[in-house]
């Protein structure tokens, strides 16, 4: 297995089974793009600075740009159109849209990545933790206040309908 | 950005990474968490013919061995910032690890590849320098230890052979009576340190200094231990503002930044002097607090 060759990698995206061959200098991100046509994850600045190629790996975020893809060889991936089932929207990008938290749009998917990985560790956030949390997912809209709004309410709903106590 | 063509092996132990690194000699780099290596290759900065991937070696538990903590290189910011251990025994380590990059970059970078990395701006190296940590480093012959303070030497530079890996990391826990504090000026709250300093004070029942340390980071080549007369006028004095900041400031002056695009030189300097006094201040409450549990 170590040679300049294409090497065989299969995961999951979205609870779906793949399988490619890739180079050991793909990253993720050409895998899930370009392999996969998953052109809701995005390029940004191919330095982990940005977000926008967020993907939850194992649950956790990750930058796509700087993963291998040979280093997801096993690993269960969710891209932003496996929040919801295909057709839907998950209640959060429901809260995105109704509270304006998306302007142009690039940033979104990993933004919506990045607060749902934070709400399944901690389900009624402080703003200020959510600011923690996206700090490293860029808006150039500066969208920001609308994108904490979003997520606070959600978590204030999804509170609400587990009696307070989330 | 796309990184050059290079080779990939994964290996499943330190012993293997060690062989494999022997056998492709300057041509190989080890990954582990890869945050700051694969923007290195993305950028072309950095264009090795090999990979050693590392990361199926696989990171233990953080133990509690009473004086030290023990981590496995492959240990996550994540985990470290996250480990309820950490915060008891070692807070400064824990707070530092949460200073780290963004939560991506947390969830996939490693201790021991911080270490080795050796970026001067980089938190985890100047507060592993501030406690006196060290780290078994795995070669050909066995294992040695190296304290991280004879581990750095420069801009990405440390002594590691390039056929040795760093394997575990031992971080000395905080003693009673001793007070910490980590703070840093970034540009955003994600960013690289412009500058930063970990300050460890312990105090007597009176509440005078009996032990003193502040290491500072951004402003040399490598995290800078300020040398102990620096810190002279602390001892058997209690720490008020006054002293604190003329200590500080008489540190500072010390100091002989570069200006580079994130800062100039004077201005590094000014931040080392008043986050200096802060962090000194804030370790000496924190040492006072302590000294109240202490039973």
């Amino acid at each position: 297995m170590s040679d300049q060759s294409r090497q065989r990698v299969t995961l999951t995206v979205n609870g779906e089974y793949r399988e490619a061959w890739v180079f050991p200098h793909e990253s993720l991100l050409d895998l899930l793009r370009d392999a996969f046509g998953h052109h809701e994850v995005r390029y940004g600045c191919g330095e982990g600075v940005c977000g926008t190629c967020t993907v939850l790996v194992d649950g956790e975020p990750v930058s796509g740009c700087l993963l291998l893809a040979v280093q997801a060889d096993g690993c269960s991936l969710v891209t932003v159109r496996g929040l919801a089932p295909a057709g839907e929207l998950h209640p959060l990008q429901a809260c995105f849209l109704r509270n304006g938290a998306a302007q142009c749009g690039f940033c979104t998917p990993g933004m919506l990545l990045t607060a749902w990985a934070l709400l399944q560790h901690d389900p009624r956030p402080s703003r200020q933790r959510i600011r923690r949390e996206l700090v490293g997912n860029l808006c150039r809209c500066t969208g920001y206040s609308k994108i904490l709004d979003a997520v606070q309410e959600y978590a204030a709903h999804a509170a609400e309908q587990t009696g307070g106590h989330a | 950005m796309v990184a050059a063509p290079f080779r990939y092996e994964r290996v499943a132990s330190f012993d293997e990474a060690v062989w494999a690194l022997h056998e492709r000699g300057e041509d190989a780099k080890v990954i582990a968490g890869g945050q700051s290596l694969v923007p290195m290759l993305n950028l072309r900065v950095a264009r090795p013919e090999w990979l050693i991937d590392i990361n199926p070696v696989g990171a233990g538990p953080i133990e509690d061995h009473g004086g030290y903590l023990r981590l496995p290189a492959l240990t996550r910011h994540r985990a470290i910032e996250e480990a309820e251990v950490v915060w008891r025994r070692c807070p400064i380590l824990a707070e530092a690890a949460a200073h780290v990059g963004n939560v991506r970059t947390r969830t996939r970078g490693t201790l021991g590849g911080s270490l080795a990395h050796a970026d001067p701006a980089g938190e985890l190296p100047c507060v592993a320098v501030a406690l006196g940590a060290e780290v078994t480093v795995q070669g050909r012959d066995g294992a040695r230890e190296v304290a991280v303070d004879d581990l750095l030497v420069s801009y990405l530079t440390t002594t590691l052979a390039a056929d040795e890996v760093v394997a575990e990391v031992r971080v000395p826990t905080l003693r009673p009576r001793s007070g910490w504090s980590f703070l840093e000026m970034s540009r955003r709250s994600s960013d690289w340190m412009v500058v930063g300093v970990a300050a460890l004070v312990e105090l007597d029942a009176e509440g005078a200094v009996t032990a003193a340390s502040a290491t500072i980071g951004g402003v040399a080549e490598r995290p800078w231990l300020v040398p102990a007369e620096a810190l002279q006028d602390l001892l058997g004095e209690a720490p008020e503002q006054a002293r604190l900041a003329r200590v500080a400031e008489r540190v500072a002056a010390m100091l002989d930044p570069d200006d580079d695009v994130h800062a100039s030189g004077a201005y590094r300097q000014r931040l080392a002097a008043v986050l200096g006094r802060r962090a000194l201040a804030e370790a000496a409450a924190r040492a006072r607090g302590n000294g109240r549990l202490a039973p």
